[in-house]
This record gives structure tokens, sequence and C-alpha cells, in this order.
């Protein structure tokens, strides 16, 4: 009994990925003494940090039973819009850069919600269309330059960091205090989907809506939760990369998607809805952070790298879904 | 003096053009076990989608407790104490055992935050109140369908509920199961709580049922204390005709069509041999995981065997994949339609075709209307009620849908057809259709083997009758020497050897 508890753990997804995780870093660490140490969990973190914030809100869309491809689409109108608009008007406050893109973004996902929830338009088809529309949209009426002028105090808030570290050599390192948005969101994401009964109406209707229904979920309300706050964190991630590069681009995201969902999926989440843990897709991002941003480390050539990302990806998605065809062929208790 | 709980007076419900129910009225008394019968199709489970909100009626009064009820919503229906069992059962397979049975209790509350102790502690207490254990962090995909049932029973138990209505609640049950179930049932009723249920079986029928009420095409037929109908007037009133149940004796032949030698899965099933001649209905029952339905997956390449020989109309074949089972023409009615029988949102005909589309390639087309009137044959041979052949699987009513499976595979033209519980659910007139059907193949030279625990279908459609037990044959013999008494006491010995292992 207990022996079977153990075993379940061990033999989870969230497991295995750690375990990769952390043979990936040995081998890195033993081939490249210099990859040990804070400097790397720092670097680390900062190429993390908007996929992260990307990726919970995509985990939480496809647990319900959805897809959301359009969020690239929602983040660089939500940031571009946003970034115009505070310069021709002289706004300069951090507060309004991140409601106003929020805000957009909140409106881009409950476009979202109403094709997928109320027209019953299937949602890679649905927000495949918003985000060309939006795309579109971004690139005809705001325009197709990058702006490298953020206001004031927006961007001030890329040098604020909470930890700097400087090494032997005399260099430093910080980072950025934009790392607490992942941060919050991971935690109030956990704590939500675990213990809200809007977060176990999230997973009900991801594994069987109907179900759901005569369980008496609303699942319209439901769904267009979830869509909207995607749509909210795509604003959020939007602004916070924007930040980060110092520069609002209005394709910066763009394509995007691949990777986050691969992330995802990796981490263990069901691509049919259901099943997926926040640790799992925080290991997953952390997964796919770690190969892309240090495999140039082990020597390996730049060219070489994209295949190897790909490689990883296929290989982990194809383990998750092995993994979930064994599930289904042990033996029913 | 009882009270009524439940009134439903000329209800009406149409989809699209589909007339499901036609002006219905049912009385439900508390503590009474009330079954509702009828064949497929009839609209007995869209009667109960009415009862639990699911479905707005088109028009008609429901009264509960004698009060006029407007608008009647799930969540609604589940206060005023109405928990319904669904024939699918609508549970949640990402979700563990406690969360399943404790998720209604909360969404009725109205609470906002999900207590984990609380659930377990809820499921718990329901699962000691049938008599069950089952580990209540377990996902819920991991169970048996056995267990699912309970924990769907367990999750109608724990509201308070004042009437509890189950939908073909014993398909997927073995007969201890089947037993353990009636219990709970009588316990439910000595409760004083109102039970409704829907069954195709005459027998469980009247082990439980104390009031019964027959629908046909949408419409009551008759209503009455089931002292008032013996076996002949319940089956006239479900089909409308009468239907002669007696045993299939074919004329003896000694053309060999199947001959199995030392069929051989370790773990699953030992050394089998059996013969089949032309006209023979071959039986193969036994309790679960006594290996009989591994042999069907077997025989249809699903399990890859270690040894064995198998000799089908003179020539030695080998079948280690579908691909193979299908070259040589054999076919499967497999046990779980849903998941492999069936593609739920494609129509009548793409599914009956499904399995022989060679047939109807012509010159790189598809022959359209040859595809259509094959379909309506089959839809009126196998008695399938249904608007159209276009209409999609999932609008069908459970038992349809599986005659849907048997079609799709007796149109691929076997020389060999195994049918795993082929009549699961089926009312007994269409069960007559088929088995008329299985007869007449047989007759042809068409190997038939029927997988089956229902043992009156056992003894009545095959001529050939084999029991197993742990992977091994522990009786063949021809049905002739047999009655369901005595099948069933060898399969109990089985039980009695067995222990409590049925248990786990
Ligand atoms: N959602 C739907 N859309 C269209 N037709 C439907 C729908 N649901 C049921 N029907 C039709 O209503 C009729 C009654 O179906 P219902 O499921 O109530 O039958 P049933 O008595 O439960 O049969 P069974 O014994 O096979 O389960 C059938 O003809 C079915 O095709
Ligand atoms: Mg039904």
């Amino acid at each position: 009994m207990n022996n079977d508890k153990v075993k379940q753990i061990l033999t989870s997804n969230e497991m295995i990925v750690a375990c990769i995780i952390i043979g990936l870093c040995i081998i890195i660490g033993i081939v490249n003494p210099m990859f040990v140490g804070q400097h790397t969990a720092i670097n680390l973190s900062r190429a993390m940090l908007v996929t992260l914030i990307f990726a919970i809100a995509e985990m939480i869309v496809i647990v319900s039973g959805g897809i959301d491809v359009s969020f690239p689409a929602v983040a660089c109108i939500s940031l571009y819009a946003t970034i115009k608009f505070m310069n021709a008007n002289s706004i300069d406050s951090v507060l309004f850069a991140f409601a106003m893109s929020g805000g957009i973004g909140i409106v881009c996902g409950l476009l979202n919600a109403i094709l997928v929830s109320k027209i019953k338009i299937p949602p890679l088809i649905a927000t495949l269309g918003v985000s060309s529309l939006l795309n579109g949209i971004t690139l005809a009426y705001l325009g197709a330059a990058n702006i490298s002028k953020i206001p004031d105090n927006v961007d001030s808030l890329s040098q604020q960091f909470i930890y700097t570290y400087t090494n032997e050599a005399g260099i430093k390192y910080a980072l950025t205090v934009l790392i607490l948005i992942p941060i919050v969101l991971y935690i109030l994401a956990y704590v939500v989907l675990k213990y809200t009964m809007l977060g176990r109406g999230i997973y009900a209707i991801g594994g069987d809506k109907n179900a759901a229904r005569i369980a008496g979920f609303n699942i319209i309300k439901i769904q267009f939760i979830v869509y909207m706050t995607a749509g909210f964190l795509a604003g959020i991630g939007g602004m916070t990369y924007t930040i980060l590069m110092r520069q609002a681009g209005p394709q910066s995201l763009m394509g995007a998607e691949m990777m986050v969902i691969a992330a995802i999926v990796i981490g263990g989440t069901r691509i049919t809805g259901g099943h997926g843990s926040v640790i799992g897709t925080l290991l997953g991002v952390t997964l796919i952070a770690l190969v892309q941003n240090n495999l140039i480390m082990l020597g390996v050539p730049t060219h070489f790298q994209t295949f190897i990302v790909g490689f990883i990806i296929v290989v982990g998605t194809v383990i998750t879904s092995i993994r979930v065809r064994y599930i289904d062929a042990k033996p029913k208790v | 003096m009882s009270e009524v709980f439940l009134k439903l007076d000329n209800i009406k419900k149409s989809f699209g053009g589909v007339h499901a129910l036609k002006g219905v009225n049912l009385e439900v008394k508390l503590g009474e076990v009330h079954c509702l019968a009828g064949e497929n199709g009839c609209g007995k489970s869209t009667l109960i989608k009415v009862i639990s909100g699911v479905h707005d009626p088109t028009s008609g009064d429901i009264y509960i407790e004698g009060k006029k009820i407007t608008k009647l919503t799930p969540i609604e229906a589940i206060k005023m104490g109405i928990q319904v069992i669904y024939q699918d059962f609508a549970i949640f397979p990402n979700l563990t055992v406690a969360e399943n049975i404790a998720m209604n209790n909360a969404l009725m509350t109205g609470t906002k935050t999900m207590n984990w102790k609380k659930a377990r502690k809820i499921a718990l207490e329901a699962m000691s109140r049938i008599g069950v254990s089952i580990d209540p962090d377990l996902l819920v995909e991991r169970l048996s369908v056995a267990n699912k049932q309970i924990v769907a029973i367990c999750r109608a138990i724990i509201n308070d509920a004042k009437m509890v209505i189950l939908d073909e609640p014993t398909t997927a049950l073995t007969s201890k199961e089947v037993d353990r179930l009636n219990e709970i049932i009588f316990n439910l009723r000595d409760k004083n709580i109102a039970v409704v249920i829907v069954n195709h079986k005459l027998d469980e029928i009247y082990q439980v049922a104390k009031q019964l009420t027959i629908l046909r095409n949408g419409e009551n037929v008759a209503t009455g204390g089931i002292e008032e109908f013996d076996r002949g007037r319940f089956i006239n009133c479900l089909t409308g005709r009468d239907i002669q149940e007696d045993f299939y004796r074919p004329e003896p032949s000694d053309q060999e069509v199947l001959k199995v030698e030392n069929y051989t899965k370790k773990g699953m099933f030992e050394n089998i041999s059996f013969t089949l001649n032309k006209g023979d209905v071959l039986g193969i029952t036994g309790l679960l995981g006594s290996g009989r339905s591994e042999i069907g997956d077997a025989l249809f390449g699903l399990i890859a065997v270690e040894s064995g020989n198998i000799t089908l109309n003179d020539n030695p074949i080998t079948i280690n994949s579908i691909q193979e089972a299908i070259k040589n023409k054999i076919a499967y009615v497999p046990e779980d339609r849903l998941t492999q029988g069936l593609f739920l949102k494609r129509s009548i005909e793409d599914n009956t075709i499904a399995a022989s589309i060679g047939k109807y390639l012509k010159n790189f087309k598809l022959d359209q209307h040859a595809m259509t009137e094959v379909t309506n044959m089959w839809i009126k041979k196998i008695g399938c009620v249904a608007a159209s052949s276009q209409v999609p699987i999932n609008t069908l009513s459970g038992g349809n849908a599986q005659k849907i499976v048997i079609a799709k595979w007796l149109n691929t033209n076997p020389s060999l057809i195994i049918l795993n519980g082929p009549t699961v659910g089926v009312d007994i007139g269409a069960k007559a259709d088929i088995h008329k059907i299985l007869h007449d193949l047989a007759a042809e030279g068409v190997g038939v083997i029927v997988i089956s625990d229902d043992l009156s279908e056992i003894i009545q459609n095959c001529n050939k009758i084999i029991v197993m037990e742990d992977g091994k044959i522990i009786s063949n013999t021809d049905s002739s020497e047999l009655d369901e008494e005595k099948l069933a006491k060898l399969l109990t010995g089985t039980v009695m050897a067995e222990g409590g292992v049925a248990n786990e």
C-alpha cells in the first residue's frame, strides 16, 4: 500500500523530468565546470522568466480541455499598443503599463472565450484565427517598427534587482525584480488549481465536459474565466518581456507558442485535457531553458542546437504519451 | 402508506424532428423500487435526463413532493434529492475517487474552496455505508468498470438523496457484483429512498422491482405492480410481439470450420483447444479474469500468443496482428464498445461500413449509393431505432449504438466472428433478432463464438459451451447437457475456490 504510493511518486512525470534536469546539470557541469555556480541560476531565471508566465496560462487552458495558440499575438498587441499609447500621451507609470497591457489581453481573451464557448468553434481553430487577426491589426494599424523608447519609470524597472552576485573575476550577475511575477503567479496558480472549486472545475471540464455539466458546473463561466485569464497573463507576459528587452516589438514574441506548449507537455500536461500540474510546468520550462541556453557549454555548435532542442521536445513528448498509454494498459483495480 | 415523491404528467421531449418522448406519465413513491423498462430507444434515458434537469421537456409537468416544478436544472434536481447514476456514469476519469464522490456535495453547498480532508472523509463514509473499500486517492481512470460504478453510487448516496435513479447499472457487472448491487438497492429502499432502475434483463428486474412502468416508442404501455406481470405479458408489453425463448439446436455437421489447438499465453490462458463445426455457435463463459475475454482478444490479434495452432476452414493460419486477423476474415465485436468499437461523432453509415470500406471503393471513388443502401439494410435487419443512416452515433440510445457495432462487423462477411458480450444493453426483442442473425450465419458455415457472462444468453444461444477458470477450460460440453443452474454452479464453484479474491 505505502510502497505503492512511494512507487507512484517515484515514477511520476515530475520526478522523471526532475531527474533529467539534474542529470543534465551534472553532465554539463563535468564537461564545463564554468557551469557550476550562482550565475547559472541567475541567467537561467532571466531566460525562463517570460516563458514561465506564458506556460502557466497555457497549461490552465490545456487542462480545461482547450488550447490557446493566440497568446504570442495577444502579448504583442498588448505590449505594443500600451507602449505606443503611453509614449503618445506621455504617461509614465509602471502600474499603468501592466494594467493596460493586461486589460488589452483580457479583451483578446474574451474574444477567444466567445468563439470557443459560445459559438463552439474548436479552440485550435478559434485561437489560430484570433492570432492572425490580432497580428494583422498590430501591423496594419499600430506599426511595424520596433520602439526602443520605453517610458523612464517603466524602463528603470529593468535595472532593479533583488539579488546581485559578483564572481571572483569581478563580473556582476543580478537577478531582476521581475522574477517576482512568475513566482507569485505559480504560487497563486497552485493554490487556485488545487484548493478552490474553480480550480477543480477546470480539471473537471477537461476530464469530461458532459459529466461536469451534469454535476452542475457552469462550463461557460469556467471557460470564460480560463481564456480571459490566459489573455490577461499574455498581456502581463508581453509587458514583462518589453521591460526585460528594453524594447517594444510588434512581432517580438510571435512563434513562441511551440516552445511553450512543448515545455508544458514535457512537464506532464496531457494535450487532451484534464491532467497537468503547476510543478510539472515549472520543470518542463526549466528543462527546455536549460537545454536552449547551456548546450553551448557542451561545445555543441550553434546550428546544431536547434536540432537538439527539437530532438528533446520529440523525445519528451513521446515519453509522455507512452506513459499515458502505459497507464491505460495497466490492469484496472 | 408511502407517499408519492415524483409525478410526471404527459412529458414530451423532441430532439429536432425526433420525438423521443410523446407524453409519458410516471409516479414513483418513496421506499419503492420502480423499474423502468422498454426497448432500445424507447426513451428511458431521455426520461431520466428530464427528471434530473439535464433536458428541458418540450411540454408536460413535473411534480416533486406534490409541488409543481417549472424549471429544473441539474443542480436544482440534486438539491431536491434526486440523484442519477447514468448509463455512462458521468464521472471524472482524471480526478481521484474521493474527489469524484465528494464533488456533488461541494457543488451543492456552493462552497468555493476544495477541502481534500473532508472529501476523503465523505468518500470513506459513503463507501462504508455500502460495504466497499476503494483507495480514495486513486485516479478513477485506473478503476475497473464495476468500481467506477461503485464510485457513481457512492456519489449518489452522500447527499441525503430521496430518489436514486440507476440507468442500466448492471451491464458491466458479474453476477456476484449484481448481488451486491441488489443489496445496496434494498438498503436504500429500506431507508425510504425511492429507487428507479432501468434494466433489460428480466431476471434481474424480477429480483428487485416492486413497481413496473413499461415504455414503447416514447409512450406508456403498461404500469403496475410486478406481480401483475408474468414473463409472457412482460415480453409482450416490451416488444409488442411474442418471443419464443427456446434453445438453439443446429443440424449436426462434421464439416470443421475452426480448430484451435494448445493455444497458450502465459498468465492469461493455457492449452486451450476446441473445434467448431458448421452450424455451431460456441459460447465461452467464465468469471472476470478467467481468460474468456483474452481468448477473443488473442484470436483477433490484440494479444500475441506464445504457442498454439489455428486452422480456419482447413487452412493453418497464424494471427499475430489485427491486420492478419482481418486478412483471414476474422471479425471481433469488442467488450468495451464505446471506446473500441465506434466513431461516436460519425454517422451510422460511416460506422457501419468502417470495417469494410474496401468493398465500396470503385475506380478510386466511394459508391455512396451502395453504402447508404447496405446501411439501411442493416438498420432494418438488426432493428436499430434511428431517424436516418446519417445521424451521428452519439445521438443513438445505448442499445442502438451497440447494434451498429455488430452490424459493422457482420458487414465484413467474416469467416469467423467473435462477439464479446454482444448483447450487453440490448433489449430482449433485438437480442432475439441478433441471435437469429448469428444462427443463420452459423448455418452458412461461418464460425461464431460468443463470449459472455450472461448465462441465459449462453444457454439459449449456443449449442456448445466452454467454461473457463484461471485460464484453463474446466468444462466443454453440448448445451443440451447443461441448464442455467448447472452452469451457475460450475461458475460459483470457481468463486468458492477463489475466496475473496474477486473483491480486489
Ligand atoms: N441528443 C440527442 N439528439 C437526437 N436524438 C436523441 C438524442 N438523445 C436521444 N435521442 C433519441 O431519442 C430516442 C430515445 O433515446 P434514449 O437514449 O432515451 O433511449 P433508451 O430508452 O435509453 O434506450 P437504451 O435502452 O438503448 O438505452 C432515441 O431514438 C434516440 O436516438
Ligand atoms: Mg438508455
